[in-house]
């Protein structure tokens, strides 16, 4: 699948400020940089992993692509249209090709509905079926995400979390999406139905070649499922790679503390690099100047402190490995 | 985990009525082991019944006048007569019924213009959240009866005019009870899934946001038409309200301005008081009851 690779989605430079307001006598208007200049391209039929930590602004760029959010700057192109500067009703048609998955699946149900209502009314506002051939389309929906023929007659509380997940799926998968923007779909999850519903996905992107945003906190699910992963912090991409380079070999110091931070099977075989943070991360309204890690990267130098390090990139591959620490890779190349 | 299963022993068609039960069946089942709210809408349904056969099976016409004036209960007149000889126990069902459809109309006004008022200052949030909570917070910085006295004497006072005067007062409470339920049903997921979804504005708010708002407007509800009838008693009481000859609870008390009648005529407002009361009491009752039957911690 590498051999032609087509961007579905590609993202310029995007912003997302929050005002925040300073507490004293004298409030100054401050800025929550939650996303700040973010730049990347999802390729039709992979799936994109984005980590970060809680702030990191990665729930935002989600949410900006799926426009529950207005961006502050930067362009969001789908299929080379720009999102950001459509008009509300004409991104309504568009909108319906990318969908969300939402983390918590007790609340992405309406508790007043059936699932016949939940999954019907946006296929049938948007005319993908009409009222003849709806049963044939819902009993396809549940079979896509192997839920039981009964399930329509009942209500969101009567399924266990996993269903209700499942449900969350079939719920974006009803508008016949391309994109799915899938907002840490498996962290409120038991462990034992993580895997089914991780599962799950792989098979759906197969069978109805869907490109997926998975947006994760840690790095363990997402490297089973993503094809390329995108390490965010404070609200700047810090890395982009294929997960194996990315896990075997990364390029920012970042990455390999959150790879250091990843819980393994069997500790003892953990080898090469490892480092641990200290601190905490931080705050978005007064972010650090230069390099945003360089209040807690190990190999900062004084450079860090004033210079922002462009996402470069730096290996060539066929698949583009993008790093933004240059600092890194020139000690890097001086131990070697 | 992907099966519902039954539990074993269970009876089936049990387990699958529970199971099936809709939102309302389960308040309902609930609703009824709220021992006085029920009694209450029982009592509630027998006065309505009443209120519509009394035209049928009384002798006499509510504005009737007969020979027998300011009378004693008798076997003629169970609840005696009134000064110009008028039955009373026709009076009292038929003001009774006033006195509830004014009530139930005024809080129907005031429901509808505070849940439109509460959805669209919640949903929308900048300046109409703005203008509809300061129009909110006048209207409720008046003292509340010199407002209903004001307009019912700039609009004049009379049944329909009361039905309007008391609705338009009634609804900031209503209002601002939507308004912030609607904030925080607008981040819930299911409401941005709709958005995500692109479906119209108005399905959000009506078939999305509403439904998971009616419980505590219909509590709200019933609070408001409690307070209704007392104040349409206390506007006829003063003359304001609902005009002679018509009957209404709080105008069949207006006789008890006069103090030979309070004390050596007890049947003239005795009746009408105690039905204020129980009338007023069992719509509270009943709020009471779909406080508990709605309360999520019971549910399910």
């Amino acid at each position: 699948m590498a051999e032609e690779r087509k961007v579905l989605l590609r993202v310029e430079n995007l912003r997302k400020y929050y005002p925040a307001h300073s507490q004293g006598l004298w409030p100054v208007k401050e800025f929550v940089k939650a996303v700040d200049d973010v730049s990347f391209d999802i390729y039709e039929g992979e799936t994109l992993g984005l980590v970060g930590e809680s702030g990191s602004g990665k729930s935002t760029v989600g949410r900006q692509l799926v426009a529950l959010e207005k961006p502050d700057g930067g362009s969001i192109l789908y299929r080379g249209t720009d999102l950001v500067k459509m008009s509300d009703r004409a991104i309504r048609e568009i909108r319906r090709e990318i969908q969300m998955v939402f983390q918590d699946p007790n609340s992405s149900l309406n508790p007043r509905k059936h699932i016949r209502e939940i999954l019907a009314e946006p296929m049938l506002h948007h005319k993908l079926v009409d009222k003849a051939g709806l049963d044939k389309a819902l009993q396809e929906l549940l079979d896509l995400v192997s839920l039981p023929r009964n399930t329509l007659g009942r209500y969101p509380y009567e399924f266990s979390g996993g269903q209700r997940q499942r449900l969350g799926i079939a719920k974006a998968l009803s508008l016949q999406p391309k994109l799915l923007v899938l907002d840490e779909p498996v962290s409120a999850l038991d462990v034992s139905i993580q895997a089914q519903i991780l599962n799950l996905l792989r098979d759906l992107q197969k069978e109805l070649k869907l490109t997926y945003l998975f947006i994760a906190h840690g790095l363990g699910a997402v490297h089973y499922i993503s094809d390329r992963i995108a390490v965010m912090y404070l609200g700047k991409i810090m890395e982009v790679a294929t997960g194996t380079e990315l896990f075997c070999e990364p390029r920012h110091p970042y990455t390999l503390a959150l790879k250091s931070a990843d819980p393994l099977p069997d500790p003892a075989r953990r080898g090469g690099l490892d480092i641990v943070l200290e601190g905490e991360v931080p705050s978005a309204v007064n972010p650090p100047s230069g390099c945003r890690f360089h209040t807690r990267c190990p190999y900062a130098e004084a450079s860090c402190r004033t210079d922002v390090p462009p996402l470069v990139a730096v290996s060539n591959g066929d698949i583009p490995h993008l790093a933004a620490c240059p600092v890194w890779q020139r000690q890097r190349e001086a131990r070697q | 985990m992907q099966q519902a299963t039954t539990a074993p022993g269970l009876d089936r068609s049990l387990a699958e009525r529970i199971s099936h039960e809709t939102y309302y069946q389960t308040v309902f089942r609930r609703f009824r082991r709220h021992r006085p709210g029920f009694i209450s809408l029982i009592f509630l349904g027998l006065m309505l019944l009443l209120i519509a056969v009394t035209p049928l099976l009384s002798p006499y016409g509510p504005n009737q006048i007969t020979s027998a004036f300011s009378a004693m209960p008798s076997a003629e007149h169970w609840l005696g007569t009134d000064q110009v000889g008028r039955d009373m126990l026709t009076r009292l069902m038929t003001g009774s019924g006033i006195s509830l459809f004014v009530a139930l109309l005024a809080t129907v006004v005031s429901t509808l213009l505070g849940v439109l008022l509460g959805l669209a200052a919640g949903y929308f949030g900048g300046w109409i959240d703005i203008i509809i909570m300061r129009v909110t917070d006048i209207v409720m910085s008046f003292p509340y009866l010199l407002l209903v006295l004001v307009a019912a004497a700039i609009f004049g006072p009379g049944m329909w005019n009361i039905v309007l005067i008391l609705g338009f007062v009634n609804w900031p409470g209503m209002a601002r009870l939507v308004r912030s339920n609607v904030m925080s049903l607008r981040g819930v997921n299911y409401v941005q899934g709709s958005q995500v979804a692109g479906m119209p504005t108005i399905y959000i708010l009506f078939k999305e946001i509403l439904p998971n708002t009616i419980a505590p407007v219909l509590i709200y509800a019933t609070s408001v038409m409690a307070q209704t009838m007392l104040d349409e008693a206390a506007l006829s009481f003063l003359g304001m309200g609902v005009q002679a000859p018509t009957a209404s609870l709080g105008n069949l008390l207006n006789v008890a301005q006069s103090y030979t009648i309070l004390e050596t005529k007890p049947w003239m407002w005795l009746p009408p008081g105690l039905m204020t009361i129980l009338l007023v009491v069992a719509v509270n009752f009943i709020g009471d009851a779909l406080r508990d039957a709605f309360d999520p911690r019971n549910l399910q």
